[in-house]
């Protein structure tokens, strides 16, 4: 990998700590998840989750539960960088705004989860690694863009009419959050016409080692 | 299409019908999932006997569908294109008006491939026309037709039969989301409007809000 260019290394650098020793099924898609972002952009972040959940075959319960515990990532990201991000203004403004959709998510995935006759997955531990109000938008740039790739990779998969409903409203959402960051950081906020690259092919054997 | 709709109403009935969010939402929540029992829409095509869906008057299922999404990509690529060509806009807003009506049109070519690659015959291009008198209103109508897009794709997604045409459905889905949240940026809006989950637009809601633009 020492000639690989790295797209996202800040991503690499996120870790996802679970204290029952025991890593659930949607903390390891997770953390290929972010893997993949880290080395292959965001875009393939949405081919990555939808072979991986097409191989586990877990079925609805699992996509939420995975999606669940993407919200957990997104939700303590957002919490914590209340406090932590040197925010004020405008920025602090729209900090809270997202850490209150994503606890949202979070509450509304839960109850999904059960909804289904499953057991939501408990939160994982996280680490974030920013330093200043700039790391921290950086990292918030590739979160929202993997938490959109992700979602729209999942949601083929999706049996149930009302989860895969429920993916769309939440995964709209996402995409408006990436765009006011991506404004924030000064960067095209839709940079692309799809979301993700519709070229599958490519991806998929990109990110067939990190599919366990 | 008769004659009767014409331009130069056309924003104000616009934004009669799909510019205030509350009574669109007050709409919505009247209507649940029962996307159209009740047409009232008499200029676009009637629905035939025996169709449980508005977008069936453009083809069977997901064709119905795409060729729906594709009318609607046509709507916006040529209003991003009439916006180009107003001189209303310079530097970085035109740049960015620019950017969203060449995604726009990308979506026109990946929706047309994909109707012809279900067998199905691309539905044809609307002809439109847009007030377009200033930069505020110009922007507040492509705020509207962006939110309005977005919850068009979000309202088809559980209709959606083909995996392969929900991935492609999805994968535009979130692009109309960013350009709506980059519009309400700009008019100091709300980038989420509905709130921590976005809500679905059935077809009929959808066509009653962009027929009065359409002029032939």
């Amino acid at each position: 990998m020492s000639d690989h260019e790295i797209a996202h290394p800040e991503l690499a650098e996120v870790t996802v700590i679970d204290d029952s020793e025991d890593l659930s099924r949607s903390e390891v898609i997770l953390k290929g998840a972010l893997a993949t972002g880290a080395i292959y952009g965001t875009l393939m972040v949405g081919p990555y989750v939808r072979k991986a959940l097409a191989m586990s075959g877990g079925g609805d319960v699992e996509i939420v539960n995975f999606a669940l515990t993407l919200e957990y990532l997104e939700s303590a990201f957002y919490a914590e960088a209340k406090k932590r991000a040197g925010a004020k203004g405008e920025l602090m403004k729209l900090i809270n705004l997202l850490a209150d959709d994503e606890r949202q998510h979070v509450e509304a995935l839960t109850a999904t989860v059960k909804q289904l006759g499953g057991k939501p997955v408990a939160e994982p531990k996280f680490e974030f690694p920013y330093n200043d109000t700039a790391s921290f938008l950086k990292l918030a740039q590739t979160f929202e863009d993997t938490g959109v790739s992700a979602y729209n990779g999942a949601g083929p998969m999706i049996k149930s009419k009302e989860v895969l409903g429920a993916a769309g409203s939440i995964v709209q959402v996402e995409a408006r959050h990436a765009a006011a960051i991506r404004l924030q950081n000064s960067e095209e906020p839709a940079p692309d016409a799809f979301d993700p690259s519709l070229d599958e092919a490519q991806v998929l054997k990109a990110v067939e080692p990190f599919i366990a | 299409m008769p004659k009767s709709t014409q331009a130069g109403v056309s924003r104000r009935r616009f934004m009669a019908v799909g510019g205030g969010s509350a009574a669109l939402a007050a709409f919505l929540a009247a209507c649940g999932d029962d996307s159209g029992t009740t047409t009232t829409t008499s200029s676009m095509p009637a629905k035939s006997s025996g169709q449980t869906s508005e977008t069936e008057q453009f083809g069977e299922g997901d064709i119905g569908i795409l060729n729906y999404a594709l009318t609607l990509e046509y709507l916006e690529t040529a209003f991003y294109a009439d916006v180009v060509k107003s001189g209303l806009f310079k530097g970085k807003d035109l740049a960015v008006i620019k950017k969203f009506g060449e995604e726009e049109a990308e979506h026109v070519d990946a929706l047309t491939a994909a109707v012809k690659q279900l067998g199905g015959k691309p539905a044809p291009e609307p002809k439109a026309e847009f007030p377009l008198e200033d930069a505020k209103s110009v922007t507040e109508l492509a705020a509207t037709v962006e939110n309005l897009g977005a919850a068009a794709y979000l309202g088809q997604a559980a209709n959606i039969e083909s995996p392969e045409v929900l991935a492609s459905a999805l994968a535009i889905h979130s692009v109309e989301g960013r350009h709506a949240a980059v519009l309400n940026t700009v008019l100091g809006k709300s980038i989420t409007p509905d709130g921590a989950f976005a809500k679905p637009a059935d077809a009929m809601t959808v066509l009653k809000s962009v027929e009065p633009f359409i002029v032939g």
